[in-house]
């Protein structure tokens, strides 16, 4: 394994009275790519909100470390400006606030550096072009009236703008059609460095067939219950989920 | 990194807040009497019909109860308002020829600057009378008249009389009555037909008296054919007294004519501000409304859109800023009285700190007006649960050939959405900037380039000393 990169141990988090992940863990290093498998509501997207920081979710028990720091002592906007991304599985819409005033803010907010309107317009069109968006998407208002999957090629345009350290793919191909599965597969691969990694939550192996994929784990009931390399992700799409859930009791 | 803080501010006052020094020549007593109003009569050198129109409206006022609804209206006495402040100028057509004190005032709101760069005329009201006027001569060689009302009565009288509370008659409510009692200053434009007026006219009223009124009245005479862009913005310093603004505009738009109207009320918060504006559209004239209110403790402002010809169509944009202490009761209303008629309506409001943001739409289709359209969006946003907001859409529609479309959403900043904005390396409070701008962005693209620094000011960004 790479040198660490984020660390969970022992995550116990839930809503209000309502604990959904009851004690998971997981490592990824840098330079690898992780997919992380499990049936609906056993808690995928509750761990990505947890490791974001989203307000709604309480940690009651464990601890995230995140390149040397500890990630649930930070507000959310420190967690991303420290390299942490998350594509959302449901993109909000910001009416009025166009996709590049977005971008340009975002980037500023996280190196720290106003980026200089030129260099920064032409990086964005080149981003465009990776993902076979026209150049007016920038103009637009970010994800209002976009389609499912225009929501979803913007968030892998947003990863290739704001260049994290840990990418986190909520179901960003979910929805998609073949060929926008493979863009954004494409764009992923862009992304991907040995100095970077990424989480890909996945119900289709259509996304990781271009990829290379070194761990995989499956989360049953807020649990991770195995860990495994890239064969997983076969088995599970032959047999389900049913082994784990029968091992569970 | 620097750390910052930004907070969504209230509109910058400080600018608007200084106060100068300049003694009135005159200052009629608080109250309203006869006495009172056939004193400022005199001293306005009225012709006998307006002194009669003067009383006639006094006495619609004492009859008429205020209003049995919107925001309460109590704190205003009008034995504590003063209606008649006389600056102590003459009005001039040179700057220089402006008393300094209240040519400072002017200097500072930047009305001589917006005049050399992007007027082609001004005209600026100190309390309740104008005391600089301007037009550019290539407008005048074209035959439009752009002056006070006061030399319109002398130069225009038929003109002015023939139109003036013909809109807006002195029975509508209480305090268009008050109006026509004590009316003073203003400005009145003509433009005659087929002229079209490429650069915008601006007018600029200042209360600056405390305890006073502000009753200016402007009327716009647009011939056929001809078109114009009007400006008018106000402004006073905050007093602990009640202070009151009850003007008056009345619009007319000839057939094929096109008139643009932007405001920016920038009132201080110890303003009544209860402001009456209507037009009269004619056969495929064009109505467009911008306005922005911003200022006053209670507003009370419904700019009324006639559409009497047939094709005539109006466009309302409108954006509200409550904040704390306010209550700003806004709106538009449209009468659909001829075939083919149009109008859109679309409007922004904003509460925070307890403010209060009501809309209050009335959209009338007369009965006859085939094939009349209207779509009215008014959006409210409310910053903290304090805040208030609510939309009152009236709709009397006496045509089944008519398309009414009518779209309210009150709201308040969604946690996803400053989530997902945060996730992205952006602070929570400029994540709330930023909806906050983007909410208002629709209309504030249309609100006139020379007010684009109020709006910059709505969203205020305050920086904080640099923290490592
Ligand atoms: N904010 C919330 N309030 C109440 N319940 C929640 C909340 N967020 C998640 N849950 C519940 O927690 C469980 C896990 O939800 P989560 O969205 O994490 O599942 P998921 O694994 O991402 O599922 P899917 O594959 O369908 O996206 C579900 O039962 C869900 O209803
Ligand atoms: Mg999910």
């Amino acid at each position: 394994m790479g040198e660490e990169l984020l660390t969970i141990r022992g995550l116990r988090a839930g809503v209000d009275d309502k604990e959904i992940l009851h004690g998971a863990s997981l490592s990824i290093g840098k330079g690898e790519t992780h997919v992380l498998l499990g049936p609906n509501g056993s808690g995928k997207t509750t761990l990505m909100n947890v490791i974001m920081g989203h307000p709604r979710y309480e940690v009651r028990e464990g601890t995230v470390r995140f390149d040397g720091a500890d990630l649930l002592a930070l507000p959310t906007h420190e967690r991303a400006r420290r390299g942490l991304f998350l594509s959302f599985q449901t993109p909000e819409e910001i009416p009025g606030v166009t996709v590049e005033n977005m971008l340009r803010t975002a980037r500023q907010a996280i190196t720290g550096k106003k980026a200089g309107v030129l260099a920064f317009r032409k990086e964005l069109a080149a981003a465009l072009a990776t993902l076979q968006m026209d150049a007016d998407w920038a103009g637009r208002y970010l994800n209002v009236g976009f389609s499912g999957g225009e929501k979803k090629r913007t968030e892998i345009l947003q990863l290739l703008m704001l260049k994290p350290k840990l990418a986190l793919l909520d179901e960003t191909d979910s929805g998609l059609d073949v060929d926008a599965v493979h863009l954004v597969s494409g764009g992923v691969r862009a992304f991907r460095t040995p100095e970077n990694a990424c989480l890909i939550i996945t119900h289709n192996a259509g996304i990781l067939s271009s990829l290379s994929v070194d761990r995989v784990h499956v989360l049953l009931h807020g649990h991770i219950v195995q860990s495994g390399g890239p064969e997983l992700v076969d088995e599970v799409g032959a047999h389900g989920y049913a082994r784990f859930l029968e091992a569970e009791g | 990194m620097t750390q910052q803080k930004i907070i969504i501010e209230d509109i910058a006052r400080a600018l608007y807040d200084v106060r100068d020094e300049s003694r009135p020549r005159y200052r009629s007593e608080s109250g309203l009497t006869e006495d009172i109003v056939r004193d400022i009569s005199r001293r306005k050198n009225d012709p006998a019909w307006m002194t009669e129109h003067r009383l006639a409206s006094l006495a619609v006022y004492n009859e008429t109860p205020p209003p049995a609804w919107g925001p309460a209206i109590t704190s205003l006495d009008m034995d504590h308002i003063a209606t008649y402040v006389q600056p102590d100028a003459v009005m001039a057509g040179r700057w220089e020829d402006v008393p300094e004190e209240i040519r400072s005032t002017f200097d500072r709101l930047g009305i001589p600057e917006a005049e050399k760069e992007s007027l082609a005329g001004v005209g600026a009201q100190y309390d309740s009378e104008v005391v600089y006027h301007s037009i550019q001569t290539s407008l005048t060689k074209q035959g439009v008249v752009y002056t006070d009302m006061e030399t319109a009565l002398r130069e225009h009288e038929d003109i002015v009389r023939a139109h003036f509370m013909k809109l807006v008659p002195p029975k509508d409510h209480k305090f268009a009555a008050l109006h026509g009692a004590v009316w003073s200053g203003g400005s009145f434009v003509h433009v005659p037909p087929g002229v079209e007026v490429k650069i915008p006219l601006q007018s600029y009223f200042r209360l600056n008296a405390p305890g006073a009124g502000q009753f200016e009245h402007t009327l716009i005479i647009v011939e056929p054919g001809a078109s114009l862009h009007f400006i008018e913005g106000c402004s006073a310093p905050k007093y602990n007294v009640t202070n009151l603004h009850a003007g008056c505009v009345e619009l007319y738009v000839k057939e094929g004519a096109r008139l643009r109207y932007s405001t920016i009320e920038n009132w201080s918060k110890n303003m009544m501000n209860l402001n009456t504006k209507r037009a009269l559209v004619e056969k495929g004239g064009l109505i467009e409304w911008v306005s922005g209110s911003f200022g006053s403790r209670v507003s009370m402002l419904y700019p009324a859109s006639i559409l009497a010809g047939e094709g005539a169509r109006c466009e309302f944009t409108g954006v509200t800023f409550a904040g704390r202490g306010q209550h700003l009761d806004t709106g538009a209303t449209v009468i659909h009285a001829a075939p083919r008629t149009s109008s859109v309506i679309n409007t922004r409001s904003i509460s925070k700190d307890g403010g209060v943001a009501v809309y209050r739409s009335g959209v009338r289709v007369s009965a006859g007006a085939k094939g009349a359209k209207c779509a009215v969006k008014c959006d409210s946003l409310m910053l903290d649960s304090e805040s208030r907001a609510d939309t009152i859409p009236v709709m009397d529609i006496r045509e089944d050939d008519a398309d009414i479309g009518h779209e309210a959403k009150i709201g308040r900043i969604s946690d996803e959405a400053i989530f997902y904005l945060t996730s992205r390396g952006i602070r929570e409070e400029e994540a709330r900037a930023m909806i906050v701008r983007g909410f208002v962005e629709p209309v504030a693209k249309s609100l006139p380039l020379e007010y684009a620094v109020e709006m910059n000011n709505l969203i205020n960004l305050e920086l904080e000393g640099a923290r490592q």
